[in-house]
């Protein structure tokens, strides 16, 4: 590691000691993730990584996407994987330990590996820092620089970025939110032919909770 | 003023393999999609540490994007994995053969 890359440039201690601590709570969290055998200790697993990410977003001061981070991923993607491990009743211990690709856990592990530590090579051997002008805008300044009590700051940056520079991407995802929305709909919802005709394939096809559910519903 | 950027970069390189590994090994599909859910959250922080190292407020509006499209991600993605749970009763990735030959 290159010291200039690495140094300690004017952190301070507490610095230092938020950064060691979020570091090993998205580390943990993220073997969690992937060791856990219970699906839903995955996800609060993963709820401890994303919380370790949101305080390094705040030491970066990005606090604002601290909070949407709070909120999008802990508060509604999290909750919608374990609203989906319970609907589906998959939440019971499975067996990790048997490999049915004989030979895949160590080769997965040393194509990772290897991309881990050409990716870390080519940080230490880069200058990212090139002294040019930002293409977007400052972080901290002033909105709009000469008026008086113009709102500054990264979040007034931000929103101004977002409806200026990038409208046309950030009405791009409202159409990408409408359409997962439908998508979802679409995916979710059982066909009104197959509740009238049960049997249209073979019924032996058929898994027994959804012929049973058909029932009820009829 | 925070630790230098090759700290965060490090770690978010850590993190993304952590993920890669999880998707690559695990055979539940919930959990692949928390694996990437786990790079994405690397490429995130990438993002924001770059802001901060350039000065410049426009990885963080690219993370504001990655939020919003993760979550559409999501949405779909668990649609599709409650649609297959209803034909196959699983949610395990090498049980969906349907298409072999």
């Amino acid at each position: 590691m290159t010291l200039t890359l690495l140094a300690a440039g004017g952190a301070t201690i507490p610095d230092i000691i938020v950064f060691a601590v979020s570091a090993a709570v998205i580390i943990m969290g993220a073997f969690g993730v992937v060791t856990s055998r219970n699906p839903v200790h995955a996800a609060l697993s993963l709820v401890m990584t994303l919380f370790g990410v949101a305080v390094l977003f705040i030491e970066q001061d990005a606090n604002f996407l601290a909070a949407v981070q709070v909120i999008v991923y802990a508060g509604a993607i999290v909750v919608l994987f374990l609203f989906v491990i319970m609907f589906l009743g998959v939440d019971r211990r499975e067996n990790i330990e048997a490999e049915p690709l004989v030979g895949q856990r160590p080769l997965a592990l040393i194509f990772v590996g290897v991309a881990v530590a050409s990716l870390v090579a080519l940080l230490v051997s880069s200058h990212w820092v090139t002294g040019a002008h930002g293409v977007v805008g400052p972080i901290n300044g002033s909105v709009n620089p000469g008026s008086p009590g113009a709102p500054s700051g990264e979040v007034a940056q931000l929103g101004k970025q977002l409806f200026t520079t990038y409208l046309f991407a950030f009405e791009a995802t409202a159409a990408l939110l409408v359409i997962a929305v439908v998508g979802a709909v679409v995916l979710a919802r059982r066909e009104r032919r197959d509740l009238e005709k049960p049997s249209v394939e073979s019924p032996d096809d058929e898994p027994s909770s959804d012929s049973s559910e058909k029932e009820v519903l009829r | 003023m925070s630790l230098s950027g090759g700290w965060y970069l490090t770690l978010a390189a850590v993190l993304f393999g952590i993920g890669a590994v999880g998707v690559l090994v695990r055979r539940n599909v919930l959990v692949m999609f928390m694996c990437i859910e786990l790079m994405l959250n690397a490429a995130n922080l990438t993002f924001v540490t770059f802001s901060r190292m350039l000065g410049d407020i426009g990885g963080q509006v690219v993370v504001f994007f990655v939020l919003v499209v993760a979550a559409a991600e999501v949405v779909v993605g668990l649609g599709i994995v409650v649609a297959i749970f209803r034909r196959s009763t699983s949610t395990v990735a090498d049980d969906l053969h349907v298409l072999k030959g």
